[in-house]
């Protein structure tokens, strides 16, 4: 990008991920009344697209990812009637989450299904994006851990979700992994080769500290969907702040309709005060972008290292070699349990 | 000694494989091949071990079943044409083993109901899906110990083991497999998810269960049978380990397995295809020695 970025006057529309992604950050713990107060704050502050569920999707209450506080269909009852203007989403994992979620999320009232895949398994979404679409949902196809594989490919992979229907197709940095280089080259590449009326998306996560960056390439390489999440609350580092990319917006030009001190509001009175732990780049986040692992593993590998004694850091380096892919949570306790035998920290054991 | 006839419906990767199988078996003689294609390698490699090929689908072998005397037939097609396939073969006493997510037939995971199935003369049995044999042997395990109130299983398979009709309808691996977590593998709820791996080269296949206890765990016993079951799967798939655990974590009992296929026809990594292939010809074999000591037949239709 040499010449001077001039974005002004470019409509975008910015989907927040706080009340979903960021149910991994709080081990899909946010009560129904926590959902309520921000969904709330989100719509009064004017954000178009929110989404709800459990922070794998529909369906992603499990041993395996952590079972929520409530079900994806109470939240989303909760949730969506409240709504003055704001429209809402849910995620939707194949091999999780089933067509009869699906239906189940649209009865509440979602407007828009985003079926989301590994970024070379675009095929397995069809059953998904074609209901969706069927339904007369907005279908999203979402590529995740976009940066394990080239443009060309990634591209081949997104046209096949929208030749099921998609109308709108994101590239995922599940690990926080691209540099804005990265996001350029994919979303440069996707908006060439789709269809004109197909609308290219970008979800970010911040643990390099490139989401707003991230973000802004995005943009300016013709994605009009942006994901972010209110005060960063999302899987490791957390995903593009919300309110740090609409400031970024308004001095660039780029309309969000989205009012930055409502969102700022929000950030600093709802989410921030339900946290946890600070969602930040600490060394195991960091690990994450650095090495290009899924962010939802953070916490698991983070619960391993307490257990089994094997530090985070070494954990995720070791999923990241194996080239392990979202949804392999399951693999972080094995993992541990591997090293942690390799070096003798476990007592005899079975295998 | 005699062998029983068998037919294998499908000339892809897992009819392929099958045919290798039953090759081997002291009890099995796969005697006919069925595709669409001729142009199948399959087929190619049926022809040439000395088996009967159609490039018709099963009405090519339809009238050539009473005096070749298959008695066995294993539909390695897909769910949709499953049930003609099978409505044909059982009107002319052929038993079918199932190997498509179609289940119009009951589950059967050998280690755990396969001679209840041959004692009740079943015509048609499925064999759920590949995660389901490779985990549910696990759930079965722990809920023969004590009561399991959930159980949970993770498939990882090897996206080059994964067909176009698996990706084309990947619900009805979650949907059946769940579902027989439970109605086979004892656990009062079931659930199942897959993940699909691209990495290269390809990893071999991984599975996780997750039991919840309704009480505490026995830990010991649990052990013990986890281990009895994991040789007597590996009795028919001898690279089914147990990696790591029963893990014991409050009422969660988990254990991680890795699946090794035998390399027949399918690479040794596509362990959820060769799981399949080899429960199909173990159950097939269970069958086939009723049938041999004369204690099971099946009538031609009238």
């Amino acid at each position: 990008m040499n010449a001077p970025m001039n974005l002004k006057g470019i409509q975008i529309k910015v989907h927040d991920m706080s009340l979903r992604d960021g149910m991994h950050p709080k081990r899909h713990q946010i009560t129904i009344e926590q959902m309520q107060s921000i969904s709330q704050g989100l719509d009064a502050a004017g954000v178009p697209l929110i989404e709800v569920t459990h922070g794998d999707g529909l369906g992603g209450a499990s041993v395996n990812y952590g079972f929520p506080a409530a079900t994806d269909e109470e939240y989303l009852r909760a949730v969506i009637p409240h709504m003055k203007q704001a429209k809402v989403s849910a995620l939707l994992l194949p091999g999780i989450g089933t067509v009869e979620h699906l239906k189940m999320a649209a009865d509440c009232g979602v407007t828009t299904i985003r079926v989301a895949t590994h970024c070379t398994e675009a095929d397995v979404s069809e059953q998904h994006i074609n209901l969706g679409r069927k339904m007369g949902l907005d279908t999203v196809g979402f590529l995740m851990m976009a940066h394990m594989i080239e443009p060309e490919q990634l591209v081949e992979q997104a046209l096949l979700m929208e030749s099921y229907g998609a109308n709108c197709l994101y590239i995922t940095d599940s690990a926080g992994y691209m540099l804005p280089d990265d996001v350029t080259a994919r979303i440069a590449l996707l908006r060439e080769k789709a269809k004109p009326e197909t609308e290219i998306g970008f979800h970010g996560h911040h643990n390099l500290s490139m989401g707003v960056a991230n973000s802004v390439a995005a943009v300016a390489a013709g994605a009009r969907r942006i994901d972010c999440a209110c005060g960063g609350m999302g899987a490791g580092a957390g995903n593009t702040p919300l309110e740090v990319f609409i400031a970024v917006c308004n001095r660039m030009g780029i309309e969000t309709g989205v009012d930055l001190f409502k969102v700022s509001d929000v950030a600093e009175d709802l989410v921030t005060p339900i946290l946890d732990f600070p969602v930040r780049i600490d060394r195991n986040a960091l690990t994450l972008g650095y090495a290009g692992v899924y962010s939802s593993f953070l916490l698991f590998a983070k619960r391993a290292e307490q257990k089994y004694g094997i530090s985070a850091r070494e954990i995720l380096l070791e999923l990241g070699r194996r080239k392990m892919v979202g949804g392999q949570e399951d693999m972080i306790e094995d993992t541990a349990l591997t090293l942690a035998r390799e070096r003798g920290l476990l007592k005899a054991n079975a295998a | 000694m005699s062998k029983i006839k068998c037919a294998i419906i499908g000339s892809g990767n897992i009819g392929t494989d099958l045919m290798y199988k039953l090759q081997r078996s002291s009890l099995l003689e796969p005697t006919w091949m069925v595709g669409i294609d001729p142009e199948s390698e399959g087929l190619a490699r049926a022809k040439a071990a000395g088996m009967k090929i159609t490039d018709k689908g099963v009405d090519g072998m339809l009238p050539h079943v009473l005096e070749d005397g298959v008695k066995i037939a294993f539909d390695a097609t897909s769910a949709y044409v499953h049930k003609e396939n099978s409505d044909k073969l059982n009107a002319l006493g052929v038993m079918m083993i199932d190997l498509t997510p179609a289940a119009i037939g009951p589950y059967c995971v050998p280690p755990i109901n396969l001679l209840e199935h041959a004692g009740k003369r079943e015509m048609n049995v499925n064999m759920v899906t590949c995660g389901g044999q490779a985990t549910i042997p696990m759930v079965y395990a722990v809920s023969r110990v004590q009561p399991v109130s959930y159980g949970e299983i993770v498939a990882t398979v090897a996206s080059k083991s994964v067909g176009p009709g698996t990706r084309k309808n990947i619900d009805e691996f979650t949907r059946t497999t769940s579902g027989a977590v439970s109605k086979i593998g004892g656990a009062k709820q079931g659930k199942a998810i897959i993940v699909i791996n691209p990495a290269e080269p390809p990893l071999i296949m991984r599975d996780t269960i997750h039991c919840l206890t309704e009480d505490a765990p026995k830990q010991a016993e649990i052990e013990a049978s986890v281990k009895a079951m994991v040789a007597e799967v590996q009795k028919y798939v001898p690279g089914y380990r147990l990696v790591n655990g029963p893990v014991f974590d409050g009422n969660r009992v988990t254990t991680y397995m890795e699946v090794e296929g035998l390399g027949d026809f399918l690479p040794k990594y596509a362990g959820n295809l060769d799981i399949m292939t080899a429960s199909a010809t173990r159950t097939a074999e269970m069958f086939a020695e009723e049938m041999l000591a004369g204690r099971l037949s099946f009538d031609v239709a009238a």
